[in-house]
């Protein structure tokens, strides 16, 4: 499990904008999460109680947005979703697709004040 | 109470992917070739390491990085190819990340070598997310551990370039079906490299061999230094 660490770096990145931006009192973060991302929901959501106890973030709560994997078709030339995680193809012709286009996503896209 | 809405936009990797981007072009502009090797503990990617380190320090300049929670074993065992070899040990961390990259790095003159090894910790969940700074990353999978793990653990396959076959004199008594487990790593990974070895017999090592010269040539874009020597002594 490395959802602990990625939510330190969370912590960081909040950290850092809200510092630059004069920010307090976050009552929600926004995070973008892919399910090719190599992180788990679930997990996240167990490390950002443990990793927020005492400090500004405690009362913050987390939600993840959930963003499909999609690949480009080649031959189809459209964006779609695979048929699962472990048959990268298109799902009409099933061609195989080296490109990603969503699915990857680790980022924070916004946060709730308290205004 | 009201709430007011903050964009951010700011991807949680950044610290480690800048960091790794920057380990990227030191490497390219020492004109070293450096390899990740990832998979589940237990495939051989200590025994892969060593074949392909006592392979290529004959004819070139190689170090290794090994990453283990504990124990300075690998290590050991891999400085019997080369003494260019360090262990990071992660403690309770189940992955390497750039910054251990960087730490470890501390103190070697990269352009004095060819080729880097970074070995991470045995795990096919965790390293997927760290990008360490390699050209290129293989992972592997070890013919006595079942035809279906690249189906099982499709985020690391897919984020790795060429797949490593480990184990090949087991595939028999092991009753693993090489084909199986070649249409699973395409169906994950469609186009991607596949190669059998077995450190043991050495089956398959030449072909592994002169992908990483091919890697390093493109990567210098011009000829070997070995191919270099060899025509100056002719010319004598």
């Amino acid at each position: 499990m490395h959802e602990l660490s990625i939510v330190l770096s969370i912590i960081d990145e909040i950290d850092d904008e809200s510092k630059a931006r004069g920010l307090h009192d976050v009552e929600v973060v926004h995070l973008k999460v892919g399910v090719f991302s190599g992180v788990d929901r679930n997990a996240l959501l167990f490390a950002w109680k443990l990793a927020c106890e005492g400090t500004l973030l405690e009362r913050s709560r987390l939600d993840i947005e959930t963003v499909p994997l999609v690949i480009h078709c080649a031959v189809c030339r459209q964006d779609r979703t695979p048929p699962s995680l472990y048959q990268i193809c298109c799902p009409e012709c099933e061609t195989p697709s080296e490109t990603i286009v969503t699915g990857r996503e680790l980022e924070v896209v916004s946060l709730e004040i308290a205004a | 109470m009201s709430t007011r809405i903050v964009e951010v936009r700011a991807k949680v990797m950044r610290q480690n992917d800048l960091l790794a981007h920057a380990l990227r072009e030191r490497f390219e502009a020492s004109g070293v070739s450096v390899v990740g090797l990832v998979s589940s503990p237990g495939s051989g990617k200590t025994a892969f390491l060593e074949k392909l380190l006592s392979g290529l320090a004959r004819d070139f300049r190689v170090a290794a990085l090994v990453g283990d929670l504990a124990t300075e074993n690998d290590a050991v065992r891999l400085k019997r190819a080369t003494p260019n070899v360090r262990q990071i040990t992660t403690g309770t961390i189940c992955h390497l990340d750039a910054q251990m990259i960087e730490r470890a790095l501390q103190g070697w003159q990269l352009d004095t070598l060819d080729f880097l090894f970074i070995e991470n910790v045995g795990n096919l969940v965790c390293p997927s997310s760290y990008d360490l700074g390699e050209e290129v990353r293989f992972v592997l999978l070890s013919a006595t551990e079942g035809e279906d793990k690249p189906l099982k653990y499709p985020t690391i396959f897919n984020s790795s370039d060429v797949a490593i076959i480990t184990k090949m004199d087991m595939a028999e008594p092991a009753d693993f079906d090489v084909t199986a487990a070649r249409r699973n790593i395409e169906s994950v990974r469609p186009g991607m490299k596949i190669f059998e070895v077995s450190a043991k017999t050495g089956s398959g090592m030449q072909d592994v061999f002169q992908l990483l010269r091919d890697q390093l040539a493109h990567l210098r874009k011009t000829s070997l230094p070995l191919q270099i020597e060899s025509t100056i002594v002719a010319v004598k």
